[in-house]
């Protein structure tokens, strides 16, 4: 059995399935069951990948190494808990007619079809369909955040809509333009595009024309990846549309974003041999973590305060991959792993918090851990994640980035803590309240799940404590292959 | 010497056929029109009726008033004479430049603004703040045309310029067909005809270059007139040698010239006779308008300039 | 046709894609802007043929008939339906002055050919000089989408970027491989189905077409009261 197109095919189908199902609460069944599959897929998939180094399907038409396989699963996994936690979720707002039962036909629809895009992102081989497939996966989350039909959802979509269009268009010119010097080494035809081969002969590439692409692509997709200046569009998007879209967008779309882009990295690096494209991206990760933790204390709606917070984590990965040495490149593939985890739990949290409370509104969330003991316990745990204590695996991470910072660049060792410093800061001035502040007298009694977030949490301890060792091999072959590209 | 007498005799072939020029613009026009026409000798009768009649002179007309018209008339025939017809080189060939040729036009322009507000009406007051402002924007547009050819013949003299068109290979080069767009939207707009200027209105709201010939009778008025008619026949003249030269003659020899002579008035009336349709078909745009007219010249020419050097510096 | 006339032929159409990224950016008028658009899409279309047949690409034939039926008919179409029925058609109005705006145009044209330049000398393809006016008209149709507050305007500027990244794409490679064009031409499609969803929703949910209006709905969550 092919497990590899198995693993594609089956949110697509699901998806499109779901497209024709009425009944809200059959669909939500369903569509756990077809992330659950894929999930279960992809597990083999790993598997059948962690015996040799390189997959290539189909042909040279997708490709798994150790750098995107492990996405794949943790895409499938977060893809899978967050149906699960959506359904309660969902079911509940169908209730108070946030939404009616067409939209949320299009919304379970949506969401397949936008897992069919990541999964399908990230083990393309061909940068074209790279592209083609982020945006798709961009087009299905539109239509999501904009589900409420709120004027603020509306808002919110457009702006998502056009500034992603327009960063997605600079991107697919940078493609264009690695197109344009690698058609003269590899032919005109879709070797061209083949990342893989492309990596191979790296060191033919055009340095001029390859270090001009990846300015295009670093705008581009750090457009997606939420990076300032480009980030305007993350906090609304994040902000005004369903729970389980802002915890799948900041779980799983921000990375397959800074996974092109350092695919891009590696290839730039090979034809530039230089710091460039590494000192462009830490340039922009430093920028982007000092504005994200300082945004941060000026936001009163709960989602748009955890949206900086993405801001903030998805910096630290850009700086540490344009850091570029093995350790920086090992702590920002963990880091990647535990910020999927730790953040979409919180978004699923926040969620329920803001049903049972009623508003979004940080002001208005009080007392938890008197009324729900589960969502206050679980939104203090996973603030303290995110937040980087030990034991979370966030700790590990940003331990080991610090490393790397102090062995290669001291002097930005000090920004880099004082940017985790003012966003912990700010996360926790506004949470302690939330979670211990005086009971709020119009609290709901809501039909919660925790069960995702607590396994997500878990998760995260666990990486804290002591990293499997298939996951650490494929960190360091990872690592190894991002920083093979320097000479 | 042979070559010095036939500059004499240019420069006299271009003043004697302007009136006809205009003649036969107006004639073409009235054909459009359904119109018989007074036919193409009436530019030269309205002329020589001007000189027969006295001139009257507004009481407080100061001397540049009375010498305007001898100094546009020289100007604009100076320019004339030197940019090649029939004969790709004069002996004042050097000084055809065409930043020269720029300089000219705007001496006589210059005298002419003068001259408007010289008297003091409200009226020729009007017209020569018109004029200026309007030449402000079609100088720069009408240079920056001429320069997307200059650069590609490395000089801004005419005959220089028509040699490297003649020499080089025919392409099809874009830049070029922006250059002669703007060019031609700005000789439009420079000889004063519709839809920037009507030269048979004396329309208070519209008018522009008749707006400052108001207070002019007798000779002096001729003069004028005859100047603006050398004008548009100046300004076809260099469209034809910057971007159609080919047939122009390029020793003196007797036939080459006749025959050059032939493919000129024949490019001529083409030209007059495009002309003739647009006026025709075009109505007049507001004031207003004319300044995004001369813009959307200039932005054309600047283009062309850009798209040389995108597209045809490295072929 | 011999190579030197063909490139001839491609570097015409180059220059007259410029020329339309220019007049789009310049109209005043919803419907001259969709006219002009559509003119983009008919050339882009005539572009790819003549390098398919100048290249013997002939994966581009498919990419020029697509373009035509997508980007030539039925975008343009599709955008003037909504345009009548939202009764949108009057003036657009631009954030600045349209002198200013050409001006930043003109600018902006120049950097792109500052920074493209260094790229043409390392390619021998014949249509690599087109490489430069496409990065400008990339440019030129974001300048257009910043500098204009209606939603449709901005729309059309996204397919205008799209149809720059085309031209770029068969300019200055030859076309990409066509799988991947299949697959971009399927992402406009869906983004415009989208915008035009969009379009009936901002107009019932804020009974005006202008950016800022919608803008001013998620303001007040930026700042502090």
């Amino acid at each position: 059995m092919n497990f590899f197109l198995a693993t594609l095919l089956t949110p697509l189908l699901g998806g499109l399935l779901l497209g024709v199902i009425r009944n809200p609460k059959s669909a939500a069944k369903l569509n756990i069951l077809t992330s659950s599959l894929t999930f279960i897929f992809s597990l083999f998939l790993a598997f059948e990948v962690l015996g040799k180094d390189s997959v290539h399907a189909m042909q040279d038409w997708f490709y798994l190494d150790s750098y995107n396989v492990f996405l794949v699963s943790l895409t499938a996994f977060v893809g899978m808990t967050t149906t699960i936690f959506s359904k309660p979720y969902m079911q509940h707002e169908l209730e108070i007619e946030r939404v009616n039962e067409r939209r949320m036909r299009l919304y379970h629809s949506m969401y397949q079809l936008f897992q069919f895009g990541m999964l399908l992102g990230f083990t393309s081989n061909n940068i074209g369909v790279l592209w083609v497939s982020l945006e798709l996966a961009t087009l299905a989350t539109v239509l999501l955040v904009s589900l409420y039909r709120t004027p603020a959802a509306i808002a919110a979509a457009w702006k998502y809509f056009i500034l992603c269009g327009m960063g997605i268009a600079l991107a697919l010119f940078g493609t264009i333009l690695v197109f344009f010097t690698s058609s003269a080494v590899l032919g005109h035809g879709n070797e061209a595009l083949t990342w893989s081969l492309l990596y191979t002969h790296a060191s033919d590439l055009d340095p001029t024309v390859m270090g001009i692409a990846f300015c295009f692509l670093m705008v581009g997709y750090g457009t997606k990846v939420g990076l300032v200046p480009m980030h305007a569009w993350l906090p609304d998007a994040h902000g005004e549309g369903p729970t389980p879209v802002s915890a799948v967008l900041s779980g799983l779309l921000l990375n397959l974003a800074l996974y092109a882009l350092v695919r891009f990295k590696m290839l730039v690096d090979g034809s530039t041999h230089s710091d460039m494209a590494g000192h462009i991206m830490m340039g922009f990760g430093m920028i982007s973590l000092l504005v994200a933790a300082m945004s941060l204390h000026k936001q009163r709606d709960i989602k748009r305060m955890f949206s900086f917070s993405s801001i903030e984590h998805m910096a630290l990965m850009t700086f540490a991959f344009g850091i570029g040495t093995p350790l920086a490149s090992f702590a920002a593939l963990l880091h990647m792993t535990v910020h999927s985890l730790v953040k979409s739990g919180i978004f699923f949290t926040v969620g329920h918090a803001a049903q049972i409370m009623g508003t979004q509104k940080m002001a208005e969330i009080r007392g938890l851990i008197y009324h729900h003991p589960g969502i206050g316990w679980g939104l203090l745990i996973g603030t303290a994640a995110i937040a980087g204590f030990p034991p979370f695996a966030v700790f590990m991470s940003e331990f080991l980035l610090f490393t790397a910072t102090l062995e290669s660049y001291p002097w930005l060792a000090v920004p880099l803590l004082l940017g985790l410093l003012i966003a912990m800061g700010g996360l926790f001035r506004f949470v302690q309240p939330m979670v211990y502040g005086e009971t709020a007298e119009h609290a709901k009694a809501v039909h919660v799940n925790m069960t995702p977030v607590y396994i997500h949490f878990a998760l995260a301890l666990l990486l804290g404590l002591a990293i499997p060792s298939f996951l650490s091999y494929w960190y360091h072959q990872a690592a190894a292959l991002i920083t093979g590209g320097i000479v | 010497m042979n070559s010095l007498l036939f500059q004499l005799l240019q420069a006299l072939l271009m003043v004697l056929l302007a009136p006809l020029v205009a003649g036969f613009l107006s004639t073409i026009k009235a054909h459009l029109q359904n119109r018989r026409g007074a036919g193409i000798m009436q530019p030269w009768r309205d002329i020589q009726k001007l000189f027969a009649k006295e001139v009257v002179l507004a009481d407080h007309a100061s001397w540049i008033f009375r010498f305007t018209p001898y100094i546009v008339f020289t100007a604009t025939l100076m320019a004339a004479s030197v940019v090649p017809a029939l004969l790709v080189d004069t002996p004042l060939s050097l000084t055809a430049d065409v930043i020269a040729l720029v300089a000219l036009l705007a001496l006589a322009r210059f005298f002419l603004s003068l001259a408007g507000m010289d008297i003091g009406t409200a009226f020729g007051g009007m017209g020569s703040s018109r004029e200026m402002t309007f030449s402000a924007l079609a100088e720069p547009a009408m240079l920056m045309s001429v320069l997307v050819l200059a650069i590609g013949a490395h000089s801004t003299n005419i005959t220089t310029m028509i040699t490297h068109t003649l020499t080089t290979p025919l392409l099809i080069q874009p830049s070029i067909a922006f250059a002669l767009v703007a060019m031609l939207m700005i000789a439009v707009a420079e000889t004063g005809r519709i839809p920037i200027d009507n030269p048979t209105t004396h329309l208070e709201l519209t008018m522009i270059h008749e707006a400052m010939l108001l207070e002019y009778s007798g000779r002096h008025l001729a003069l004028m007139e005859w100047a603006s008619m050398v004008k548009l026949l100046l300004f076809t003249t260099l469209i034809i040698d910057l971007f159609m030269p080919w047939g122009i003659a390029s020793e003196a020899s007797l036939i080459g010239i006749v025959l050059a002579l032939a493919i000129w008035l024949f490019k001529l009336m083409g030209l007059l006779i495009i002309l003739a349709v647009f006026e025709t078909s075009l109505a007049k745009l507001r004031l207003f308008e004319v300044p995004q007219y001369l813009g959307t010249a200039f932005v054309l020419s600047f283009l062309g300039l850009i798209i040389h050097y995108m597209l045809e510096v490295s072929v | 046709m011999s190579a030197p006339f063909a490139q001839q032929i491609i570097d015409g159409m180059a220059a007259l894609t410029l020329l339309i990224s220019f007049a789009l950016l310049a109209q005043h008028r919803m419907l001259s802007v969709l006219n002009w658009f559509a003119a983009q899409g008919l050339l882009l279309a005539a572009t790819a043929a003549v390098v398919a047949y100048s290249s013997g690409e002939y994966e581009l034939y498919i990419s020029a008939i697509m373009t035509f039926l997508l980007k030539g008919l039925l975008l343009p179409w599709m955008l003037w339906r909504v345009i009548r029925k939202l009764h949108v058609h009057r003036e657009v109005e631009p954030i600045m002055n349209s002198g200013l705006t050409i001006m930043i145009a003109i600018a902006v044209t120049l950097f792109a050919f500052h920074v493209v330049q260094p790229i043409e000398v390392t390619s021998d393809l014949m249509t690599r000089n087109s490489m430069a006016i496409a990065t400008a008209c990339v440019l030129l149709s974001m300048l257009m989408m910043i500098t204009r507050k209606k939603a449709i305007t901005q729309v059309i500027g996204f397919l205008a970027v799209e149809n720059s990244l085309f031209f770029a794409a068969i300019g200055a490679t030859n076309g990409m491989p066509l799988v991947v064009e299949i697959g971009i031409a399927f992402d406009v499609l869906i983004a415009a189905l989208i915008f035009g969803l969009f379009f009936f929703q901002i107009r019932n949910t804020f009974d005006s077409m202008e950016i800022d209006t919608l803008n001013a709905s998620l303001i007040h969550k930026d700042e502090d009261e």
